[in-house]
C-alpha cells in the first residue's frame, strides 16, 4: 500500500462529493414565490391554526419587515432573495398514517438510501421518530408508549390544535419574535416542528428523534421546535438532517426552544450534515438557526452538536441559566470542507446563583473553508458563585483554511470563576511518526489523532446518534475517522 | 459645539502655525478628512464595545494651549525616574521644556518631532518613517491631522545606546480642560539597541484628553524595550496608540503599566514584517474608583517562524472596569508561527467588571496558537497559609496579589523602573511593604 499522507487525505476531501444527494419526487403542493401577510395568513389557514396563532405570526411578519439581515458573522455569502422563495411545501399525500406501512414507500426508500430506515430504527433503537419531510410530518412512531407515559411527542402544528394553552403559554418565551432576523421570519413562516411536552416528574424512557429534509426545490425550511421539561423530568433529543444535493442555496431558519423548569434536565443533540455545495462551492444550504435554552433552579440543559454540513452555518446554541445552581453545557464539533463557512458557538448567560457552564469546541477545518467560534460567558452582577469553563480547539489541515475564535467573556461578579483556553494547531508530524513507529500506518494514524481531538464530544452524545456522527465525520473526513 | 466639529475648525488655526508647503501637510489634510468622516468611535464599533468616550468627549477642550508655564524641576522629579542617568525628553501642555529636558544628536538623534519636520537632514527618515504605519483610523487620522510636537527618537545602525530615554508628558492645568496630541517616531536601525520609558501626567485636577500615537520601527535584529507608566490622576483620559513594524530577527517588548487616569484606552499593534521575529506586550493593570483600563492589542503575524508573547493581568476594585480586547492574526504565510496569549483577572469588588475578548484568526496550518483567560479570586488556602503565619489579611492580600503580577516585572529589564512599579502597587494596595520577603 502506498503512504496515506495528510496531503491525500486533502486529495481526498477536496474530490469527495456529497454521498447523499439524491432528490425524491414526491408531488408537493408548493405556495407561489415571494412573502406578504398574504402568504403568512395561508400558511396559517393551510394548518388550520387558531386566530391567536394567525395574529402571532402577523407579529412576527410585521417585525421582520423592519429589520435587516445582520452581517457581524464572519461569514460571505450572497445573500438570499426572501421574495424569490416559496414559504410553503407539503408531501402531497395528507392523511396521517397510523403504522409505517402506510407512508409513501418512495419516502421509505429515501430514509433507507441514508440508512436511518423506520423499520429498523424501530426494531433496534427504540428511537420513536416525528419525521419531517418538507415541513410536514407523515410519520410518527412509538406515540403510543410515550402516551402511557403522558409525554406528548407530536408536530407543532399538531400541537396548536390540541395543546394549544401548552403551546400559546411557551411558545417566543425563550426566543421571541423580535430576538433577531431570522426568529422574526421563522416565527411569522414556519411550516412545521416538533412540540414535545414531558410531565412532571417523568424520565423520557427513549431518545425522541426528528430527521429532517429539504426535498423541494426553492423552498426553505423553516423548522420551529419546542421542548418543555416539566419539574423534575428528564427527556434527550435528538435531530438529524441530511439534504439532497441541489445547485441553489437553500435556505434553513429554524429556530429551537428549550424550556427546562425546576429539576428537569434536557439533553438536545444535533447532527447537521446538510448539503455542503460542490468542491467550487457552488450551492448549499444557508444553515441559520436559532437554538436557546432556559434553565429553571437545579435544572441543566446540555447541547451537542456535529455540524458538517451546509455552505454557511450560523448557530449559536444558548443557555439562560435563570434558576440558581442551574447548569448550562455546551459540546461541539464543526467540520467545514471545501468553501464551507461556519460561524459558531454557544451564549452562557449566568443569572442564578451557582451556575455553572462548560463549553468544549472542537473545530476541524480542511479545504478552503472558514470555522469560526464565536461564543459569549456573560455573569451578571447577581450570579455568585458562577462558574464557567471554555475550552475551544482547532485543527486546521492545510493551509487554505482559516480557524478563528471570537470569545466574549464578560463578568460582573467577583465571585465568578472563569476559565477559558484555546489553541490551533494541525496533526504534528511527531504524533505521525509516534502510531509509525508503533506499526500504526498513517492513514490509521490520522484517524485515530481526528479521532481522539473529537473524543470529548462524540462521547457525549447519546449512543444511537455516536454512530450516526461518526459516519458523518467520515462523509466529510473519509479515510481520517476509524 | 461638540468636540469634532471644533477640532475640524481648530484645523485652519492649526495650519497658520505649520509650514503647509511640506510633503508632511498634504498627510495632515488627508488625515482631517479622515476624521471628519469616522468621528470618534461609538460603542456601536466593535472595537469600541466595551469603552464609550462619551462622558470623556462632553468637556469643553482647549486645543491649543497658553504658552507661559513655570514648572521646576523639583517640583515634578518625582514623576522621573530619578535615580538613573537618561535622556530626557519632557513637555509641559504640548509644549517642548528645554530647561528639563536632556536631548542628544551624538551618534543618535533623541530630539523633538518639531524639528524632525522642519529640518532638511532629518527629510529622509521621516518621508521613510512618518505616518507609515498608523493606520486611516478615526482617532490615529485625527493626531496625524495635527501633528506637530513630541519625540523623535533615531538610532541608527550598530548603537547600543547606553542610557534610556524618559518621555515625559506633563500638563498643568492652567487651562479649564486641555486635549493633547503628541506624535513620537521612534526607528531602531539594524542591530541598535533602545530602551524607553513614557508617562502622562497632569498635575492638577483639571480634565485632560490626550490623544498619543507613537510609531516605533525595529529593523533587523533591533531590540525595543518600551515601558509605558500610566499612573496619572484621575482627571486624566489617555487614548494611546502605539504602532510596532518589525523586520527580521528584531525583538520588541512593551510593557504597560496601568494604575491611573479615568479612561485609558492602548491601542497597541504589532505587525511583522520579517522572519524570526519576537514580540512581545505585557501589562499590570490595578485600578479601583470608576477608572477604566482597555487594553486593545494586536498582533499580526505576515512571515514564518515568529513568536508573539501577549501576558496581561488585571486587579479590579470598587466600581472600576478593564476591557481586554487581544486579537492575533496569522496569515496564510506565517507557517511554524508561536503566539501565545493570556489575559488573567481578579475582581475585588462586587461593582467592577471585567470584559475580555480573546480573539485568534489563523489561516495557516503548521502553527501553535494558544490563549488563556481567566476570571477568579485569591487562593483562600493561600491567604490562610499566610494569616497563620501572622501577616495581617491586608498585607497578605497584597502579597498574594503581588504575586499574581509578578511574572510581568520578571522581564522588565531596568531594575529602577521595578522598583518604581513595586512601590507604586504596594501604594495602590495601600500597603506599606516592599514585596522583598
Amino acid at each position: 500500500m502506498s503512504k496515506y499522507t495528510e496531503d491525500d487525505l486533502r486529495e481526498e476531501l477536496k474530490t469527495k462529493e456529497y454521498e447523499y444527494g439524491f432528490y425524491t419526487d414526491i408531488e408537493s403542493e408548493t405556495f407561489p414565490v415571494g412573502l406578504n401577510e398574504d402568504i403568512v395568513k395561508a400558511i396559517s389557514k393551510k394548518k388550520e391554526e387558531p386566530d391567536w396563532m394567525t395574529e402571532w405570526r402577523l407579529e412576527a411578519f410585521k417585525v421582520w419587515k423592519e429589520m435587516t439581515e445582520p452581517d457581524w458573522a464572519n461569514v460571505q455569502y450572497q445573500k438570499p432573495d426572501f421574495q424569490a422563495i416559496s414559504y410553503y411545501s407539503a408531501p402531497n399525500s395528507k392523511p396521517k398514517y397510523d403504522s409505517i406501512d402506510e407512508v409513501d414507500p418512495e419516502l421509505l426508500a429515501t430514509f433507507e438510501k441514508l440508512g436511518i430506515s423506520l423499520d429498523e430504527q424501530k426494531k433496534l433503537a427504540g428511537v420513536a421518530m416525528d419525521v419531517v419531510v418538507d415541513s410536514v410530518s407523515v410519520a410518527t412512531t412509538f406515540k403510543k408508549t410515550l402516551a402511557e407515559k403522558g409525554i406528548i411527542f407530536m408536530s407543532i402544528s399538531e400541537a396548536i390544535k390540541e395543546h394549544p394553552e401548552l403551546v400559546k403559554k411557551y411558545i417566543g418565551t425563550v426566543v421571541p419574535q423580535k430576538d433577531n432576523f431570522y426568529a422574526a421570519l421563522n416565527s411569522a413562516v414556519f411550516s412545521d416542528g416538533s412540540f414535545c411536552y414531558i410531565p412532571k416528574g417523568v424520565r423520557c424512557p427513549m431518545e425522541l428523534s426528528t430527521y429532517f429534509r429539504i426535498n423541494q426545490a426553492g423552498t426553505g425550511q423553516f423548522e420551529r421546535t419546542l421542548v418543555i421539561a416539566d419539574e423534575g423530568s428528564y427527556v434527550s433529543y435528538l435531530e438529524g438532517c441530511t439534504a439532497p444535493s441541489r445547485d441553489e442555496n437553500q435556505l434553513h431558519a429554524a429556530v429551537v426552544e428549550l424550556i427546562a423548569l425546576e429539576d428537569a434536565e434536557i439533553k438536545y443533540s444535533t447532527v447537521q450534515n446538510w448539503y455542503p455545495g460542490n468542491a467550487e462551492g457552488k450551492g448549499g444550504v444557508f444553515n441559520f438557526v436559532t437554538k436557546r435554552g432556559i434553565c429553571e433552579k437545579n435544572a441543566k440543559i446540555s447541547w451537542t452538536q456535529v455540524e458538517t454540513g451546509s455552505a454557511v452555518t450560523w448557530k449559536y446554541p444558548s443557555c439562560i441559566l435563570k434558576g440558581d445552581n442551574s447548569v448550562g453545557e455546551f459540546y461541539s464539533i464543526a467540520v467545514t470542507n471545501n468553501y464551507q463557512q461556519a460561524d459558531t458557538g454557544t451564549k452562557m448567560v449566568h443569572l442564578g446563583k451557582n451556575t455553572k457552564s462548560t463549553i468544549i469546541s472542537k473545530g476541524i477545518s480542511a479545504g478552503k473553508s472558514q470555522n469560526s467560534y464565536r461564543g459569549l460567558v456573560q455573569i451578571n452582577s447577581r450570579a455568585e458563585n458562577a462558574r464557567n469553563f471554555s475550552q475551544c480547539d482547532s485543527l486546521l489541515m492545510g493551509n487554505e483554511c482559516g480557524a478563528h475564535t471570537f470569545p466574549y467573556i464578560e463578568a460582573k461578579n467577583k465571585t465568578a470563576q472563569i476559565e477559558h483556553e484555546a489553541t490551533t494547531s494541525k496533526i504534528g508530524e511527531d504524533q505521525i511518526f509516534y502510531c509509525n513507529q508503533r506499526g500504526i500506518d498513517t492513514e490509521k494514524a490520522i484517524a485515530l489523532i481526528v479521532n481522539g481531538f473529537s473524543k470529548d464530544v462524540l462521547n457525549k452524545l447519546p449512543m444511537e446518534f455516536a454512530v450516526e456522527a461518526q459516519k458523518l465525520l467520515e462523509i466529510s473526513l473519509e479515510g481520517s475517522v476509524g | 459645539m461638540d468636540l469634532k466639529e471644533k477640532l475640524v475648525s481648530s484645523f485652519m488655526a492649526f495650519e497658520d502655525t505649520v509650514d503647509v508647503h511640506s510633503p508632511i501637510h498634504d498627510i495632515r489634510t488627508e488625515a482631517i478628512k479622515t476624521f471628519e468622516t469616522q468621528g470618534f468611535p461609538t460603542k456601536k464599533q466593535e472595537a469600541w464595545k466595551y469603552t464609550s468616550l462619551n462622558a470623556v468627549l462632553k468637556h469643553d477642550y482647549s486645543v491649543f494651549p497658553k504658552l507661559d508655564n513655570d514648572i521646576e524641576f523639583k517640583d515634578v522629579k518625582k514623576y522621573f525616574i530619578h535615580d538613573i542617568d537618561a535622556y530626557k525628553i519632557i513637555f509641559i501642555d504640548g509644549k517642548y521644556a528645554s530647561h528639563l529636558s536632556q536631548t542628544t544628536h551624538d551618534g543618535i538623534d533623541v530630539c523633538l518631532m518639531s524639528s524632525a519636520l522642519a529640518k532638511p537632514k532629518y527629510r529622509l527618515i521621516i518621508e521613510n518613517y512618518f505616518n507609515k504605519i498608523a493606520p486611516n483610523e478615526s482617532l490615529s487620522a485625527l493626531n496625524t491631522a495635527f501633528s506637530a510636537e513630541g519625540a523623535y527618537i533615531h538610532i541608527p545602525k550598530n548603537k547600543l545606546v547606553e542610557k534610556p530615554i524618559q518621555i515625559i508628558h506633563f500638563s498643568t492645568g492652567n487651562e479649564a480642560a486641555l486635549m493633547l496630541q503628541p506624535r513620537n517616531l521612534v526607528v531602531v536601525d539594524e542591530n541598535s539597541h533602545v530602551q524607553i520609558i513614557e508617562r502622562h501626567q497632569s498635575l492638577t485636577d483639571n480634565p485632560v484628553l490626550t490623544n498619543s500615537v507613537t510609531e516605533i520601527f525595529a529593523n533587523k535584529r533591533a531590540i525595543v524595550d518600551y515601558y509605558k507608566i500610566q499612573n496619572d490622576r484621575q482627571s486624566a483620559t489617555l487614548i494611546d496608540n502605539t504602532y510596532v513594524n518589525q523586520k527580521q530577527e528584531s525583538l520588541a517588548k512593551v510593557h504597560t503599566f496601568s494604575f491611573g487616569g479615568k479612561l485609558i484606552r492602548n491601542n497597541l499593534n504589532f505587525y511583522q514584517n520579517g522572519e524570526r521575529i519576537d514580540s512581545t506586550m505585557k501589562g499590570i493593570t490595578i485600578i479601583g474608583d470608576k477608572q477604566h483600563v482597555d487594553h486593545n492589542t494586536l498582533v499580526h503575524h505576515i512571515e514564518p517562524n515568529c513568536e508573539s508573547h501577549q501576558d496581561y493581568k488585571g486587579i479590579f476594585g470598587d466600581r472600576a472596569t478593564g476591557v481586554f480586547n487581544g486579537k492575533v492574526v496569522v496569515e496564510k504565510e506565517a507557517q511554524k508561527t508561536n503566539a501565545f496569549q493570556a489575559n488573567n483577572n481578579i475582581l475585588v469588588s462586587d461593582k467592577a467588571s471585567i470584559n475580555t475578548k480573546p480573539q485568534l484568526e489563523i489561516f495557516a496550518d503548521d502553527v501553535k496558537c494558544s490563549h488563556g483567560c481567566t476570571i477568579g479570586q485569591l487562593d483562600e488556602s493561600a491567604m490562610f497559609y499566610l494569616r497563620s503565619r501572622g501577616i495581617p489579611e491586608k498585607e497578605a492580600r497584597a502579597l498574594l496579589m503581588f504575586a499574581f503580577s509578578n511574572n510581568v516585572l520578571d522581564s522588565v529589564k531596568i531594575p529602577e523602573i521595578k522598583n518604581r512599579i513595586t512601590k507604586i502597587i504596594a501604594n495602590k494596595l495601600g500597603v506599606n511593604i516592599g514585596f522583598e520577603l
